[in-house]
């Protein structure tokens, strides 16, 4: 049952991009914000990705590769294209990594009890930061591997998810304090 | 070094990424500062909500069974097979491949697709099998030393309205099976045979008939197989072909 015309190393396509729908459908729906939209996106990237498996180099990362046809794909759609003109991709990306963007004046606790509180601010967060924090935390990407699938050097990736990082902890902190009135809302530390 | 550069470097280590040496040199900060450490922990407990939280979207099922017909390529055509299927009246009987499919990962649906395609291409062939006879006594072992078991088949009475037409060795994901042409009044029906590889703990119908794919499914379990009768002929007509497999299982 195997085509041999979908053949890599011993893997068929199907062997390596079935794995992934769960994480690249997750991933899509955090882009687009939208489950018709998200669903598209993936169908487009698995029809794509299937016509162009003969040009998918062997040995190197498949994931990558289907995250960058993914955001690609996503970056030229009605939504995405919105996205870029409105935030430009890579302003800052090449500062180098302040102390003071990383560190805060005081420790921001969240609790699990906070979850609502950090999906409305995944989702306030520019797709650019969003998207790497994504591939970061979630999909546990190495830096090579966030670079491989965003398309951006390697200090770039270090950059970019540090001033993601910075944002998210900004609009927590913003918020808790917003909530001190409601101390049931401010969690505290395990 | 400042505490706010060790800060810094907390979300590289944390990434796994920092040097060794660097990482080696934040542990023994770490054990000697308590601002770090409490914010160190603060870190560690967003990136477990951020986690938890970034996994929230999941696949429909429909989507997901339209995505596998995208990734996984099929030997015959997907458009076509419903259409030809609806010409066929079509019986699959599996025994035992679910828990081997499961062990793969894969979905009842998607062994469903792989054993209509098959039935639909066989049928379209100019040689369905290559073993044509009426007589169980001649299938049957056909089939020794091409698959690694044996089975029953149900003999049958000379006015039965099924018909056995002859088989052939049909594969699913490596595994070779024994697949059975019978005929019910005109229809075709296909009987795949497969070696039980694990139990599957997940199929709840038995002995039930039920609709997958808009086929009419039974399935029942015997001496730890598992077997599946699907098609689009009457359920009638698949309890009766179902009861005949179990009682030439049975005897």
């Amino acid at each position: 049952m195997e085509d041999s015309k979908h053949r890599v190393a011993g893997a068929t396509f199907a062997d390596l991009a079935v794995p992934l729908f769960d994480q690249l459908y997750n991933f899509a729906h955090w882009l687009t914000q939208n489950r018709e939209e998200a669903e598209d996106l993936v169908q487009e990237t698995y029809t794509k990705a299937l016509r162009g498996f003969a040009s998918f180099q062997p040995g190197t990362n498949f994931r990558a590769w289907m995250y960058r046809i993914l955001r690609n794909t996503f970056l030229t759609s009605r939504t995405g294209l919105k996205v870029t003109m409105t935030v430009p991709l890579d302003e800052g990306d090449n500062e180098p990594v302040r102390a003071s963007d990383a560190t805060t004046p005081e420790t921001l606790l969240i609790s699990q009890s906070d979850q609502q509180l950090v999906q409305t601010a995944l989702e306030e967060l520019p797709v650019p930061f969003r998207e790497i924090l994504l591939l970061c935390e979630v999909e546990e990407m190495s830096y090579q591997e966030i670079a491989e699938a965003l398309s951006i050097p390697l200090g770039t990736v270090m950059s970019r998810l540090s001033r993601a990082r910075s944002a998210l902890r900004e609009i927590l902190r913003e918020r808790l304090e917003g909530n001190q009135a409601c101390p049931a809302t401010s969690g505290k530390q395990n | 070094m400042p505490g706010d550069q060790w800060q810094a470097k907390l979300d590289t280590y944390l990434d796994g990424e920092l040097p060794p040496e660097e990482a080696k040199a934040l542990d023994a900060h770490l054990r000697a500062c308590p601002s770090c450490t409490a914010e160190m922990s603060s870190r560690v407990q967003l990136r477990r909500v951020v986690k938890n939280v970034g996994n929230r979207y999941t696949l429909s099922s429909d989507f997901r069974r339209r995505m596998t017909t995208i990734a996984v390529p099929q030997k015959s055509s997907r458009r076509g097979w419903w259409w030809i299927a609806a010409a066929a009246a079509a019986v699959i009987v599996v025994a035992g491949v679910i828990g081997y499919s499961s062990s793969r990962g894969l979905s009842r649906e998607q062994i469903y697709s792989e054993l209509a395609d098959q039935h639909v291409a066989t049928l379209a062939s100019n040689t369905p099998v290559d073993v044509v006879s009426t007589d169980r006594h001649t299938v049957k072992p056909w089939f020794q030393g091409k698959i690694p078991f044996t089975f029953n088949l149900p003999e049958l009475p000379a006015d039965s309205e099924f018909s056995l037409i002859g088989g052939r060795v049909s594969y699913l994901h490596q595994t070779p099976g024994a697949h059975l042409i019978y005929e019910v009044r005109k229809h075709q029906i296909s009987v795949f045979i497969f070696q039980d590889r694990a139990i599957l703990e997940m199929l709840t119908s038995e002995g039930h008939v039920g609709r997958k794919l808009s086929f009419n499914v039974e399935s029942w379990n015997h001496d730890g197989l598992r077997f599946f009768v699907m098609g689009d002929a009457s359920a009638e007509d698949i309890h009766k072909l179902g009861r005949l497999l179990r009682n030439a299982d049975a005897s």
